[in-house]
């Protein structure tokens, strides 16, 4: 355990939420907003999504393409590595499984890499991107995704750090190795996993 | 920069101020201190007898240069780490630290670049500009800031001092009136190869950082910082 810090009891005397990872805290309602780029101009007529790379099948959906898979609902709880957590969040979009079923990814794809309009990017092991664990959302809430919240589409992968959902989502590319995304390559961790406190590299 | 970040270290609170109303400046002693890059951030740890804990980033205001790390923490009402550090706190009390973190928004030191904060928002600002005094190199770097009124400007002398353009919301500034940041404020300051960091919170960071790319930047080369919560 850390040293305690004189003088410092905390917000809560209650019992910890067992939904909360260590070194997280309840934000409430607010949803903070986080991203180190200007937020781009994109629209649903002109997005779209391309799944390339160790796949049987490079695939291109746009709008009406993904609404035409089978819809998918994540409740639950997502994590950011600025420490707010936010319990009970509803998204609706489509699985990743449905894309994956199309494209196919070879035995050689291991890994992700993820890419948005602005040209963010993030890595994750595609593990963590089958079996539905991860979506691509349009709506929060029963309502369209705003744009300074990734709309209209981006990727939800609420069991990692969120910063692993990429916001304006555009390309997954299937690696037969790891490289590194944006926040990965300053500094912040290959996988991210809350409940593991992986935030910084080495962690 | 792939290196791990640094692990816990300890903080000796060497200095404490309240410069402005709802804020608090620490001045601390870090153990085992690696340079920072002006811009980055230290994640602050707070341990309360039963283990509880809780921790909260905050961007570093001083020069690498400084032999203290310098730290300023606006006094968020429900503030559980701010509130500590703003009432509690006193010198010779030692927190927890860990950095410095964050290679994207963070200057080089070499290469031109327009600095735009708000409240504060500025306080990364601060640490490049004072780094940029230190190796003599202010002609590097271009500054907009802007608050509600000079008052609640933090380091509103050092930033005037560095030709910061200063825009308030709330007051007349010299024959500026009252408004918002706009374009015609930073139309003069934008410079060849210039990398942009913006800094405040979520509607003055999107605002500002629309307005450059709006003047022609690139959106690459605009950073952003942005804090505090939007709603959904």
């Amino acid at each position: 355990m850390p040293p305690t810090t004189r003088g410092f009891f905390g917000r809560s005397r209650e019992p910890r939420d067992p939904r909360l990872p260590p070194g997280q805290y309840d934000v409430g309602a607010d949803w903070p907003v986080l991203t180190a780029e200007p937020t781009p101009r994109i629209s649903a007529e002109t997005w779209s999504i391309t799944v390339a790379g160790q796949v049987e099948a490079p695939t291109t959906w746009d709008w009406d393409g993904v609404h035409a898979l089978p819809g998918s609902e994540y409740r639950g709880d997502i994590h950011c590595v600025t420490t707010w957590s936010k319990f009970d969040t509803r998204f609706a979009g489509v699985s990743l499984d449905a894309l994956w079923d199309v494209a196919r990814p070879t035995a050689e794809g291991l890994f992700v890499m993820a890419t948005s309009k602005s040209g963010y990017t993030t890595n994750l092991p595609i593990e963590d991107l089958t079996g539905g664990k991860a979506w691509l959302v349009w709506e929060f809430d029963g309502k369209p995704l705003t744009i300074e919240h990734g709309g209209p589409v981006r990727l939800l992968v609420p069991h990692l750090y969120f910063w692993k959902s990429a916001k304006w989502v555009t390309k997954l590319d299937v690696l037969e190795r790891d490289q590194q995304g944006f926040w990965e390559r300053n500094g912040y961790h290959d996988r991210g996993d809350p409940w593991r406190q992986q935030r910084y590299q080495g962690d | 920069m792939t290196s791990p970040v640094t692990s816990w270290t300890t903080a000796t609170i060497a200095g404490l101020k309240r410069p402005l109303p709802r804020s608090v400046q620490l001045r601390l002693d870090v153990a085992d201190r690696v340079d920072h890059l002006p811009g980055q951030h230290y994640v602050l740890r707070l341990t309360a007898p039963d283990g509880y804990v809780a921790q909260r980033s905050y961007s570093v205001a001083s020069a690498p240069s400084d032999p203290l790390l310098e730290l300023f923490v606006e006094r968020l009402e429900d503030g559980e780490v701010s509130t500590y550090l703003a009432d509690v706190a006193e010198p010779g009390d030692q927190l927890e630290v860990r950095g410095p973190i964050g290679g994207w928004f963070a200057w080089d030191g070499e290469t031109p670049a327009l600095l735009v904060g708000g409240g504060t928002g500025v306080v990364p600002l601060v640490a490049m500009v004072r780094h940029a005094v230190a190796t003599d190199r202010l002609d590097l770097l271009r500054v907009a800031v802007s608050a509600r009124t000079l008052a609640e400007l933090p380091y509103a002398d050092e930033l005037v001092a560095a030709g910061a353009v200063v825009v308030l919301t709330r007051e007349q500034h010299g024959i500026r009136p009252a408004a918002r940041l706009t374009a015609m404020d930073l139309v003069p300051l934008w410079e060849p190869g210039q990398t942009a960091f913006v800094c405040g919170s979520t509607g003055f960071a999107e605002s500002a950082s629309q307005l450059l790319v709006g003047l022609g930047f690139a959106p690459g080369a605009v950073r952003v910082e942005r804090f505090g919560p939007s709603g959904t």
